[in-house]
């Protein structure tokens, strides 16, 4: 719960613009505000709000790192803004609206609309071999197979992957590690009644896992730390050999 | 101005809402889902620890069943609860668990044979049956007789939303983001839709609907430190309450969670607890034997609270600059433990208090966290008062949990609240009683009352700004409606609350852009919020009692005798700057369960006189029926099955898991 050096004088670059405003220039705004133990961005940007700025946007939901809402760039990395603590970073700090995704307003961008499209194009969603019976005993699952699910299965859309990626920012279309990592999540799943061969209809192409540059980005940023590069890798393999 | 029709308005894309939307679609119907943010960012997705089911597969859940779950449920509800509701949840709930199994969630399992686990911080070894193996496993949580919490990892809420999420997805279900209902549209007490505001544009639109249903949460964020997201508003329960005509129950219910990290008020999962770890005062003490031999820190939430609080008030609390503080100590779990099943709690800890939970003592203490209140329906979802409104989840007072819920029951609700009030919605929408004979006119009442509030917020130039009020009743409602209660505070609380409603009606905005504008959202959701407070502060002023999480210091009994009732309020005009308040009794000889020892907490409650003859007469009707089968023991004393949909009316199996 310490900081490093308390009493430390802030200074936020904002990048600032308002589409629904017809006089609204891009530009950046700058605010101080002085550093007190325990300050995130999500504490700092209210306060801003408050004091300075009434008309700032930004997206803070969960305010716990859980929700994925409130991804930003942050001294030029894509973050998670409600649990950057000020203390880790230097004392001017730039801020920044994901980029790929169509700005609201400010810090707000649409990752909803995005992530849906994803969904609807790539599936995301457990197809059922027969449909469940709620009355009888469930299905076994071995438990190691559940944990594995589930580490693939904690992705949050917050969309920081898509921002730092190469291949996103070029291809309008391209699916992106958090797509990606969803055909590998289902995949491994045995509830899901699709094979290689389905998945490759949704992602062997450019613009799902043969579009991927391995640039890593998104597997350097992943706020959740997904085994994101592994998971392209191996299925590149598998697509390869179904194609 | 703008019209949009549907079947079915769905207000709220968490669980409950997300439920809801699938299940009407599945019986034909259209349906529209509101959210205030995308819908997997809800604050569903926060919920940790699991989600409750009495699968009885986990050789510590061996022998649960729907009564054993029904019992704890009720004794909860420190016997406020509606025991055919809690009924109706208890036998649905193992099927939603196996619904969202087949939609993907990861549950754990059960792996068979020999593991170490904590129980009242000793290591002991639980032998896992080879039949078991595979099937979903549970957790321990407070003021269960059995482990009977499922669960993946703690990342359970948002494993159970991403896969509601991707279902209505795969229905084709539209969750329209960032819109925002402003109003109710209603007349002669029935509800048509709702006028509705876009938090991109700024524009007012109306949605019209055969069924309106609001599942929105809770009100956590009326409370100045609240383990809720920031959404947590609860202006969709504000809106249905405006109408003047609905009823909202039980709204002093106030559940504080004993563990959030001090200063951000984060939650830490009841799992923490459940899994083993314990709490610590400023000598590294375990205080909680000392209050509660049985349960320790496994009684309920309410009682956990109550005796931390008064832990610290005796100098034992660790001081500081956040204020005081206790000690949640899981080390005792082990590090591989703590990294794979508590690993949200992990990042928490890192991130936010730059520490390792494995390692070091997490400073917490009790924290708001759910609201028992909500709008008052019947058991089938609809309004009591407003048809044509149905309510679930969070949002909705059923009533299952009384005036305390059990840890692992609020994200059960949710699912389970949407599967049976989608099929009641459904049937209500096959029925000419939906039919809608409705003025356009009306509608374009309703839209432009509601342009005009935005536009006064607007063009008014000497008004107050909304943040200062807001502060003011955060506070109040965190030292005046808090844990501890007395009177006099209540009373203080009112009148100030009172008076800062006034002062919401004369806000002005200063900054006019175009859009959502952040401003403009805080000035028209306050009064909003502080008719809620209201409706709480006044609930807890006249309840001289102590139930559940309400807590009279100046009343320590609970008096069943007097108060064995459910608070019921109204808002009676909008200029009115108080609600009114209404009791609604619950009937002793009713009850399947009737009033006695929670099993924790203190033994001291005064009796309602029926008590004794219920009790009697359970005796009696039980004499007639066969002994080993309990569900015609159940059924014999509060049948409930005909109050399901047909379709969840099947008794759920489960392998006899031998200890």
């Amino acid at each position: 719960m310490s900081s490093p050096s308390p009493g430390r004088t802030l200074v936020f670059k904002i990048l600032r613009h308002n589409p629904q405003d017809p006089t609204s220039e891009p530009h950046v705004a700058r605010f101080e505000l002085e550093e007190y133990e325990g300050m995130t961005l999500f504490i700092a940007l209210n306060e801003i709000r408050e004091r300075f700025a009434p008309d700032l946007q930004f997206d803070f939901v969960c305010r716990a790192g859980i929700c994925g809402s409130c991804g930003m760039v942050i001294n030029g990395r894509p973050g998670l803004a409600c649990r950057t603590l000020t203390s880790t970073l230097a004392p001017e700090i730039t801020l920044a609206p994901l980029p790929v995704f169509k700005l609201i307003a400010d810090l707000s961008v649409d990752t909803g609309e995005w992530m849906r499209g994803m969904s609807e194009r790539l599936e995301t969603w457990i197809h059922e071999q027969t449909p469940v019976d709620l009355h009888a005993v469930e299905e076994r699952m071995e438990p190691e197979l559940a944990e594995a699910i589930y580490e693939l299965d904690r992705c949050i859309e917050c969309g920081c992957c898509i921002a730092a990626c190469g291949t996103a920012r070029m291809r309008e279309d391209f699916v992106g590690a958090v797509g990606l990592n969803k055909i590998a999540r289902f995949r491994l799943d045995p509830r899901d009644a699709r094979d290689d061969g389905d998945f490759y209809d949704l992602i062997g192409d450019d613009d799902g896992v043969f579009g991927c540059m391995s640039l890593l980005g998104c597997h350097d940023i992943c706020p959740k730390e997904l085994p994101l590069q592994t998971q392209i890798a191996f299925l590149r393999r598998k697509m390869v050999r179904v194609s | 101005m703008k019209i949009v029709y549907t079947d079915v308005l769905v207000i709220g894309g968490g669980l409950a809402g997300l439920r809801t939307a699938v299940g009407v679609k599945q019986r034909g119907f259209d349906t529209i889902v509101l959210s205030l943010v995308p819908a997997k960012r809800s604050h569903s997705a926060a919920a940790q620890g699991g989600m409750q089911a009495s699968l009885g597969h986990s050789a510590m859940g061996a022998g649960d069943n729907e009564d054993v779950h029904f019992e704890d449920t009720v004794k909860g509800s420190d016997w406020g609860a509606d025991q055919r509701v809690a009924r109706m949840f208890t036998h649905v709930a193992p099927k939603a668990i196996r619904e969202l199994a087949g939609w993907g969630v990861p549950w754990n399992r059960v792996s068979q044979g020999e593991r170490e686990a904590v129980i009242n911080a000793e290591r002991v070894v639980i032998t896992e049956s080879a039949k078991a193996h595979g099937l979903i496993t549970a957790r321990d949580f407070g003021g269960t007789r059995k482990w009977r919490t499922c669960y993946t990892s703690d990342g359970t809420g948002h494993a159970m939303l991403f896969a509601l999420g991707d279902q209505s997805i795969a229905h084709g279900i539209p969750v329209m983001e960032r819109m925002e209902a402003l109003a109710l549209i209603h007349e002669g007490g029935r509800c048509y839709g709702a006028v509705v505001r876009n938090l991109v544009t700024g524009e007012l639109s109306a949605f019209l609907a055969r069924a309106t249903t609001i599942a929105t949460g809770g009100y956590g964020r009326i409370y100045k430190v609240s383990t809720n997201a920031v959404i947590c508003e609860g202006t969709g329960t504000a809106i249905a309450l405006e109408t003047g005509v609905a009823e909202l129950g039980n709204m002093e219910a106030v559940q504080f969670h004993p563990t959030a990290i001090v200063p951000a008020g984060i939650l830490t999962t009841e799992g923490c607890r459940g899994d083993g770890g314990i709490l610590r005062d400023v000598k590294g003490h375990r205080f909680m034997p000392d209050y509660e031999r049985e349960k320790r820190e496994l009684a309920s939430r309410d009682v956990v609270s109550r005796r931390m609080t008064e832990h610290m008030r005796k100098g034992l609390a660790v001081q500081s600059p956040y204020g005081d503080h206790l000690w949640l100590d899981i080390t005792v779990l082990g590090r591989e433990h703590v990294h794979k099943n508590l690993r949200e709690v992990t990042d928490i800890c890192r991130y936010f208090l730059g520490m390792d939970p494995a390692e070091d003592w997490i400073p917490v203490r009790p924290t708001q966290h759910y609201s028992m209140g909500g709008i008052r329906t019947d058991h089938r979802g609809e309004s009591t008062t407003l048809k044509g409104l149905f309510a679930c989840g969070e949002a909705a007072c059923w009533d299952m949990h009384g005036f305390n819920r059990l840890g692992g029951n609020s994200v059960a609700e949710t699912v389970v609240a949407g599967m049976i009030v989608s099929e009641f919605i459904a049937d209500f929408c096959a029925g000419s009683e939906s039919d809608i004979n409705l003025s356009t006119g009306l509608v374009r009442e309703f839209v432009e009352r509601e342009q005009a509030g935005l536009d006064g917020l607007l063009n008014s130039s000497n008004g107050e700004s909304a943040s200062a009020i807001r502060s003011r009743m955060e506070e109040i409602m965190i030292e005046q409606v808090g844990i501890f209660r007395t009177g006099s505070e209540l009373e203080s609380a009112v009148e100030e609350l009172e008076q800062l409603l006034e002062r919401s009606r004369r806000l002005s905005v200063r900054n006019r852009v175009p859009g959502a504008n952040p401003e403009l959202v805080a000035a028209y959701r306050l009064p909003k919020m502080l008719k809620l407070a209201l409706c709480a502060a006044l609930g807890a002023r006249q309840r001289t009692e102590s139930r559940g999480a309400h807590y009279r210091e100046d009343f320590p009994q609970r008096n069943d005798r007097d108060w064995l009732n459910r608070s019921i309020t109204t808002w009676p005009s909008a200029e009115a700057t108080l609600p009114r308040l209404d009791y609604e009794s619950i009937e002793v000889g009713d009850m399947e369960l009737p009033p006695g020892f929670r099993g924790y907490g203190t033994r001291d409650h005064i009796d309602h006189p029926h008590s004794d003859q219920r009790h009697r007469q359970i005796e009696q009707i039980l004499k007639a029926v066969d002994p080993n089968d309990r569900y015609a023991r159940q059924a014999a004393l509060m049948p409930f099955e005909h109050l399901l949909p047909e379709k969840y009316r099947p008794r759920s199996q489960r392998l006899e898991i031998k200890t």
